[in-house]
């Protein structure tokens, strides 16, 4: 039997608490014992990119994290980051693009661009590399790329 | 797939988790960013008895200015360092090779710590530690002692640290006025494993570079710090022949793996190439800064 210990977060604005498996993973602690399932899993050893969630504010792999680590933690996922609208631009824009096919990999990419679009005002160059870290094995990663361009000079010009 | 099952323990002090580990030796497996550690549980590569997680571990946060050097505490993460001004300012290396560390989200979690005591051999900052000569601090149950990087790193996987020891801190020197740095790599996506690397560090004098450090990576079981490099001086001026020639006789030192990402002496290729690449460029800063003087 694999103990279980109490965990406490701040799970998408609301503090919920939970009995986990030292062994579970975030990434399934919220898709099979919370039911959120935006958050993907796809190589589940850190190299797509598909389960990123943020963490603290900056984005991290959900599947590279154990569920009992996030005590304490306040975390969003792609459900909350959606329920609050602050990156209604964002998805509107993906959509708009064609940014995604299959969309497995949005989830992931939407924590990638918030984090980014977050800290500055990205070029193409900055945007690509920090989207090394997600693979999209359906668009090409162009119209992706375009869409947060797009919100970066958007955001921008609303600001300034 | 998933982790197979583990003791977790979560110590709020280093006393206790260097308890753990004094009593679970061989068993217990530290637990920082989880970054490379979490894949090989998760693809059943690695299956420790007992997870000793010291993230609440205060004592190990932050990076501090020690003077001659610059503390990195366990728990600093690769995105803390890269965000360092600190570090940018006095440790130019490690700003040359932090962009080709991982992915963000992983270097959001992973630790500069973490990366030494794991020894991947395509990892940059164990090659940045022994270019640098950086020394590693390993404590035990009542027990501390230092060891510099170029004795830390013993062969794949394989370091100078005992299971009942743990890398507390970092302390990577400053660079001295004089001192120049390159770094290159090649991989197959950027941020990925890297097939094979450079970290250099030169003395810059007077119309050349000499006193040179070269650290190859990726392709070795270990990084290797070349020993042919030590005697080269290159001339300011010096022509591409030179340079190829310079490039080919450290290269030589190499001793690099066959494996999926290619044959050894490819990389052999590849290293020496990337090698003359960052020599060049590291000899046109040092003639712009020369021209300062």
């Amino acid at each position: 039997m694999s103990e279980r210990h109490s965990i406490t977060l701040t799970l998408n604005g609301t503090v919920i608490s939970a009995k986990v498996d030292a062994r579970t993973h975030l990434a399934d602690f919220l898709r099979q014992h919370l039911r959120l399932t935006g958050t993907h899993i796809g190589c589940e050893h850190g190299v797509c990119g598909a389960c990123n969630v943020m963490l603290d504010g900056r984005s991290a792999r959900s599947c590279l994290m154990l569920a009992v680590q996030a005590d304490g933690a306040v975390i969003e996922t792609v459900e909350g980051l959606t329920a609050s609208g602050i990156i209604a631009d964002l998805q509107q824009e993906f959509v708009a693009r064609n940014a995604l096919q299959c969309g497995y990999c949005t989830p992931g990419i939407l924590m990638t661009a918030t984090e980014l679009l977050s800290r500055t005002q990205p070029n193409r160059a900055e945007i690509r590399d920090a989207l090394s870290g997600n693979y999209c094995r359906c668009t090409g990663y162009h119209a992706i790329v375009d869409a947060i361009e797009a919100i970066a000079t958007r955001r921008a010009e609303a600001a300034s | 797939m998933k982790a197979p099952i583990f003791t977790y323990r979560r110590p709020d002090d280093l006393d206790g988790a260097l308890a753990l580990l004094a009593d679970h030796a061989g068993e217990a497996q530290v637990l920082a960013g989880g970054q490379s550690l979490m894949p090989t549980l998760n693809m059943r590569l690695s299956s420790p008895g007992m997870l000793v997680d010291i993230n609440r571990i205060a004592s190990l946060r932050g990076i501090a200015d020690r003077g001659e050097a610059i503390r990195v505490g366990a728990l600093v993460r690769h995105a803390e360092v890269a965000e360092s001004s600190l570090m940018a300012a006095r440790i130019p290396l490690i700003a040359l090779a932090m962009p080709h560390v991982a992915h963000m989200a992983v270097r959001n979690r992973g630790t500069t710590c973490g990366s030494l005591a794991l020894a991947d051999p395509s990892a940059e900052m164990p090659a940045v530690a022994v270019a640098l000569d950086a020394r590693i601090v390993l404590n035990k149950r009542g027990a501390t002692r230092t060891v510099s990087a170029r004795a830390f790193f013993q062969g794949l996987y394989q370091t100078a640290r005992d299971d009942d020891e743990m890398i507390t801190e970092i302390l990577f020197p400053v660079a001295r006025k004089n001192q120049i740095f390159g770094f290159a790599e090649l991989s197959r996506r950027h941020g990925d494993f890297a097939t094979v690397g450079v970290a250099v560090r030169a003395r810059h004098i007077v119309g050349a570079l000499d006193d040179l450090s070269v650290v190859f990576f990726g392709s070795e079981p270990a990084p290797l710090l070349s020993p042919g490099a030590r005697d080269i001086i290159l001339a300011a001026d010096c022509t591409d022949t030179t340079l190829a020639d310079a490039a080919r006789a450290m290269t030589a030192d190499m001793e690099p793996m066959d494996n999926q990402q290619g044959r050894g002496e490819t990389k052999r290729k590849q290293a020496a190439v990337l090698l003359q690449r960052t020599l060049r460029d590291m000899l046109g800063r040092a003639r712009i800064r020369s021209s300062d003087v």
